[in-house]
């Protein structure tokens, strides 16, 4: 799932300062699993915000709606009723709903209540860690299902770094070293010596570095209306 | 597998008229030679000033091979290791340009490493690179385009085939520079250490330096490893020591430096160095445990020479350079000798 958390309380009202009518806008998927842009904290952060701005004698009110997906134009359509009314629309959504948003409704200002962190999974209640960076290239098959670009400080190909100590990796005490779990997942499977090759430099132009990513499936595309 | 990767390359079909040298760098020349060598290591200051990289390669001319210029050691920027290797190339002190993965993509790396071998720079160290969190801009972007390892193998290319990594060739060929990498045997874990040094020397690696060593059966039993595999025989392993400087050093470099092992002996020996010296005299406690660093350091060398598979020493003694002098002087390898053209 994509994992994300509330900004602080002072960052939101500062980044509101000047809106009376503010449309708080959850999402039902990702980020209702994560406890961050759910119904509920939809509910709990409009209460807050409202109680903020009573105390700073600057009154604002906020309206509650939470869509099924706020990632696709299909769910969020129904908002353009009545969106007149609100001068801001605070997404609680990851940073592709705040954009989807953004991009339905041009003329109306969009605002991110969450900073979206990663993609990633609970290990514990009340506990998220990062598993993919979406680099467009998956090495999983080579590194025992553990991956070294979301998991390595340095996104090694041919770790471990110097630095881990003890299974954990120098950055942090905390955090297991992710060429050390890598080893320990192919020994135990009987394949250690597959890290004696060298894995070569990366083309990461499948990543960030290529600019804007897009995936155009012809199979799944409609034909243009004349060709009907 | 590990037989397969450690043999040599397939000779090329029509073999480049063979250089003697690869680098032609005192350091490689005195590899060759079957010196027993010896690096040194400058750490470049944080400011502008050529004349603290006079000053400290002064301290070391004579005394060592090679000196290492550190990149932007622990994360913190200081004047660049290229530029310094560049003074002391004109002060007559060969550099060992170190070079991370951290602050360049392969670009920049192969953009810079023409340029040090045009300011006559031969040696260069493939590394890494600490984590910018323990730097002074913990906030910077790393870039690890390439690893270390990947980087080993760029430079072999560049120089052996006159190849950029990207294929095209190089005009004029590759720039002749002795490779280096770097090797902790006291990283975790410890049965794949040697098999990460393997990696090096089949990516090309021409020498290694080791981390500090302290823990002298660790290390005994990682270079047991090494000579086991033949490793020793593909490639120069230089192993790193260093003079502690009072008993606190000890202490952090034990408890608190990632990847480094300080067995408690050295800590007690450097705690009882001070031992009847009056706590206020700082100057006396400093003397005296500068003195005993010196001493440890000593022996250390003097018990690595007896190791089977290595080839020399690494000495950093950052901001302290003052050390170096006396403590090749004190294991027997002073003078340095000066081996052939």
């Amino acid at each position: 799932m994509i994992v994300a958390k509330q900004k602080p309380l002072s960052e939101l009202t500062a980044m509101l300062d000047g809106y009376r009518n503010v449309l708080a806008v959850g999402c039902g998927t990702c980020v209702t699993v994560c406890f961050a842009g759910g119904v509920k904290e939809v509910g709990i952060l409009a209460s807050a915000l409202r109680m903020a701005r009573r105390l700073d004698g600057q009154p604002m009110s906020v309206a509650e709606t939470t869509v099924q997906r706020q990632c696709e134009a299909e769910y969020i359509a129904p908002l353009a009723e009545g969106l007149d009314e609100f001068d801001a629309i605070l997404s609680l959504g990851c940073g592709v709903g705040v954009q989807t948003l953004a991009e339905r409704f041009p003329d109306k200002r969009v605002l991110p209540a969450l900073d979206t962190t990663f993609m990633g999974l609970p290990t514990e209640q009340g506990v998220w860690e990062e598993r993919c960076q979406g680099c467009g290239h998956c090495v999983l098959d080579i590194t025992g299902g553990i991956c070294p670009v979301s998991r390595c400080a340095k996104q090694l190909m041919n770790g471990p770094c110097g630095g881990s100590q003890g299974g954990m990796c120098e950055v942090d005490s905390d955090t297991p070293c992710a060429w050390q779990l890598i080893w320990e997942r192919l020994d135990r499977q009987g394949l250690a010596d597959r890290l004696l090759e060298i894995q070569p430099p990366r083309d990461w132009s499948t990543s960030r570095d290529g600019g804007p990513r897009r995936i155009v499936r012809d199979d799944l595309r409609l034909p243009p209306p004349e060709d009907v | 597998m590990m037989d397969q990767l450690l043999a040599p390359a397939p000779a090329a079909q029509a073999p480049a008229p063979a250089r003697r040298f690869k680098s032609g760098s005192n350091l490689e020349r005195m590899l060759a030679a079957s010196h027993f060598a010896v690096t040194g290591e400058i750490g470049p200051p944080k400011s502008h000033d050529a004349d603290v990289i006079r000053k400290k390669a002064a301290l070391l001319e004579g005394c060592v091979d090679a000196a290492n210029i550190t990149d932007n050691q622990t994360a913190v920027v200081r004047l660049s290791s290229i530029a310094s290797g560049a003074i002391l190339v004109a002060q007559g002190l060969e550099p060992v340009v170190q070079m991370t993965c951290r602050d360049r993509n392969r670009l920049a790396m192969q953009s810079d490493l023409l340029g040090a071998a045009a300011l006559g720079i031969r040696n260069v160290l493939c590394l890494t690179g600490d984590h910018q969190s323990h730097g002074n801009h913990p906030g910077a972007k790393n870039v690890h385009d390439i690893d270390s390892i990947q980087m080993v193998r760029m430079v072999k290319e560049m120089r052996d085939e006159g190849l950029f990594q990207c294929g095209e060739e190089i005009s004029g060929g590759g720039p002749p520079l002795l490779i280096g990498a770097a090797a902790n045997p006291f990283a975790d874990p410890f049965e794949l250490r040697v098999h990460r040094l393997a990696k090096k020397v089949a990516a090309g690696a021409d020498f290694i330096q080791t981390q500090l060593v302290f823990d002298m059966s660790r290390f005994r039993e990682y270079m047991k490893r090494v000579v086991d595999l033949g490793l020793h025989e593909k490639v120069a392993i230089l192993a790193g020591v260093g003079p502690l400087k009072s008993a606190g050093m000890a202490r952090h470099m034990r408890d608190k430096v990632p990847g480094m092992v300080v067995p408690d002996g050295y800590v007690a020996r450097m705690e009882a160095a001070v031992d009847g010296v009056a706590a206020e005299d700082k100057q006396a406690r400093r003397e005296a445990w500068r003195a005993e660093g010196i001493r440890i350091c000593i022996e250390q060398i003097r018990e690595l020479r007896e190791m089977e598979g290595l080839r020399g020493v690494h000495i950093m003694a950052i901001e302290w350079e003052e050390a170096i002098r006396p403590i090749v002087e004190g294991a027997g390898l002073f003078p340095r000798p000066v081996p052939e053209a």
